[in-house]
């Protein structure tokens, strides 16, 4: 690690605005960090050509005085979000090869702001998994280790490549996506802050799509300011997504270091889960006290129906991706096996493209959507669905400001560890953050200390629709009370 | 619920994934352990509720009656496996 890749996004951008150093400084600095990383996985594809001519064009523009929000600041990229002729993976065999000829509006927000990109990131297949160990490019070593092991961590999914790379200093951000907890989850794991924005706040156009009322863009980045810069680039209407939100985008970085005193944080009974470690119980209990001395009123709430959020969950999710995922049709794009017919083109080139976690999934999807099944479950769960998100409008009509829960029921875990013999062992993993994706509402995991295994744990923050201001708020008032948890030595 | 091994068989070709005979029982042992993990739904009283169609509020918009993009064959079929001129190309499906 550089001194310049020890900087904040925010430090990175005062100090290219100073003229301290360039952006091509900045920007070869986490090049060399990014090759001198691969054991960690966290790239599935390095664009170090297109980074050096985007911080050269950010240089001149700099030299001007005409420097833009994300102005030669290197960032990396979840391989789900499409760039225009970099091959988008999904981290699939099936789309190998396929070089889209856009470019998702969020990343070309990224880049209209002045961003650099470093490279495309892993992820579990299609942003199915919670550990990133379904990846068709192998999984993400997280940089973290247990005290005294060196067994390799998962750094969580499905956006483990996002969290690896920001924990490990591999670039100054990572754009992410959250369809269960996919940002939340990894940030947790490795020490790092996501956000999960509202539904509908950041543009799902050019995304490749897991769940469509579920799947939402936001970033991961090494403080809470830095995710809120991140933010303001990425949020935004977009005509050509239909569930995109009009409304104004605000500056979320004037959000931090504002007063949380008076604030109402609800504290959930039903999120304090049978068999509870200790560790998790004490932090969460820490979590509350810290931002009682901030100044903020706590008052216990209940949402009944939390335990139904995760089965539901795995019937409404698998059911959109069995939708989504027919487009994989070896016809118009990526991998293709060639059959007797088009049926057994079809067959083979889906059998050959897709991992097992993937096909598990499309599999009960069609199932709970077929002839006879889709009232008893697909039904049945969009009705729950709407008693998980009135559990919350009854608790922010009550007055409740924003809702802290823990953010993963355990630390990180090793490879191989878990979720080998039955999938839903790994499913556990979401059971605090898949409410928030149910009811379509923000999100936010800031780290706030170290398990006794010397992993880092985080606690999340929920809150009301639109409402992510006050969200940044709160999390940098728990980031400024928890210990500052430091990333182990490279060992990389 | 549960799924039988033919039923294994049904949803995979639904599902349009070739499935090999020797991996049936273990997709049904998989899909099985999902099932059973849902089948707690089954207890929620749902009389009245209306399903989710959406998490936020929101009618969807129209947009003017115009052409406003396309004319990019090339690029359509740009990433095909298989493409003669702009034409996706495919095994005969039509005697």
């Amino acid at each position: 690690m550089t001194e310049l890749t020890k900087l904040t996004l925010a430090a990175a951008r005062d100090g290219l605005r100073a003229r301290k150093f360039t952006a091509t400084e900045l920007t070869k600095a986490h090049i060399a960090a990014v090759e001198k990383a691969r054991a960690l996985n966290a790239y599935i594809a390095e664009t170090p050509e297109r980074a050096l001519a985007q911080a050269a064009d950010s240089d001149a523009r700099l030299a001007k005085g005409e420097g833009r929000p994300l102005e030669g600041l290197p960032l990396g990229i979840k391989d789900l979000y499409c760039t225009q002729g970099v091959e988008t993976t999904a981290a699939s065999r099936i789309l190998k090869g396929f070089k889209p000829h856009y470019e998702s509006t969020v990343t070309a927000q990224l880049w209209r702001d002045g961003g650099v990109m470093l490279g495309k990131l892993n992820l579990d297949e299609f942003a199915m998994g919670s550990s990133n160990e379904t990846s068709a490019f192998g999984p993400v070593v997280s940089p973290w280790r247990r005290k005294g092991s060196d067994a390799k961590i998962v750094p969580g999914g499905s956006s483990g490549g996002s969290a690896a790379a920001v924990a490990a200093h591999l670039c100054l951000a990572a754009t992410a996506t959250d369809t269960g907890g996919s940002i939340r989850q990894p940030a947790a794991f490795t020490g790092t802050v996501g956000v999960k924005p509202t539904y509908g706040r950041c543009s799902r156009w050019g995304v490749v799509a897991f769940a469509s009322s579920l799947d939402q863009a936001g970033p991961i980045a090494r403080d809470v300011r830095d995710c809120a810069i991140m933010l303001r680039s990425m949020a935004g209407f977009d005509p050509k997504d239909s569930t995109s939100v009009d409304r104004p985008v605000p500056d979320y970085e004037k959000a931090i270091g504002a007063s949380v005193s008076g604030k109402t944080i609800g504290i959930p009974r039903e999120y304090r889960l049978e068999g509870m470690s200790a560790e998790i119980d004490g932090l969460w209990k820490q979590g509350v006290e810290w931002l009682r001395d901030a100044g903020a009123k706590i008052v216990d709430i209940s949402l009944p129906h939390t335990r139904m959020a995760l089965p539901a969950y795995y019937i409404v999710a698998p059911a959109e991706a069995s939708s989504n995922l027919a487009r994989y049709d070896g016809v118009r794009y990526g991998l293709r096996e060639n059959g007797r017919d088009i049926v057994e083109l079809y067959e083979k080139t889906r059998a050959a493209g897709f991992g097992p976690e993937v096909r598990r999934r499309i599999m009960i999807g069609t199932y709970v959507l077929s002839a006879g099944y889709y009232d008893a479950y697909y039904v049945r769960a969009q009705k729950i669905r709407t008693l998980i998100k009135q559990d919350f409008e009854q608790a922010f009509h009550a007055g409740v400001d924003a809702i802290l829960t823990p953010a993963t029921p355990s630390p990180a875990f090793a490879l191989g560890e878990k979720g080998s013999a039955d999938p839903v062992e790994m499913y556990l993993n979401d059971v605090f953050t898949v409410t928030v994706n149910m009811a379509g509402l923000p999100g936010l995991v800031a780290p706030c200390g170290l398990a006794a295994d010397g992993l880092p744990l985080g606690l999340q923050l929920i809150g009301r629709p639109f409402e992510e201001e006050t969200l940044f708020s709160l999390g940098a008032a728990l980031e400024n009370a928890a210990p500052k948890i430091g990333l182990p030595k490279a060992w990389w | 619920m549960s799924v039988d091994q033919a039923t294994v068989r049904r949803i995979a070709h639904l599902a349009r994934i070739a499935v090999e005979e020797k991996e049936v029982e273990h997709l049904q042992g998989e899909i099985n352990a999902i099932l059973s993990f849902v089948e707690e739904l089954s207890s929620v009283d749902v009389a009245g509720v209306e399903a989710m169609t959406s998490t936020m509020p929101m009618k969807l918009r129209m947009r003017a009656d115009v052409v406003n993009d396309g004319h990019k064959a090339a690029d359509i079929v740009a990433n095909a496996p298989e493409r003669e001129d702009n034409f996706f190309v495919v095994p005969k499906v039509v005697e």
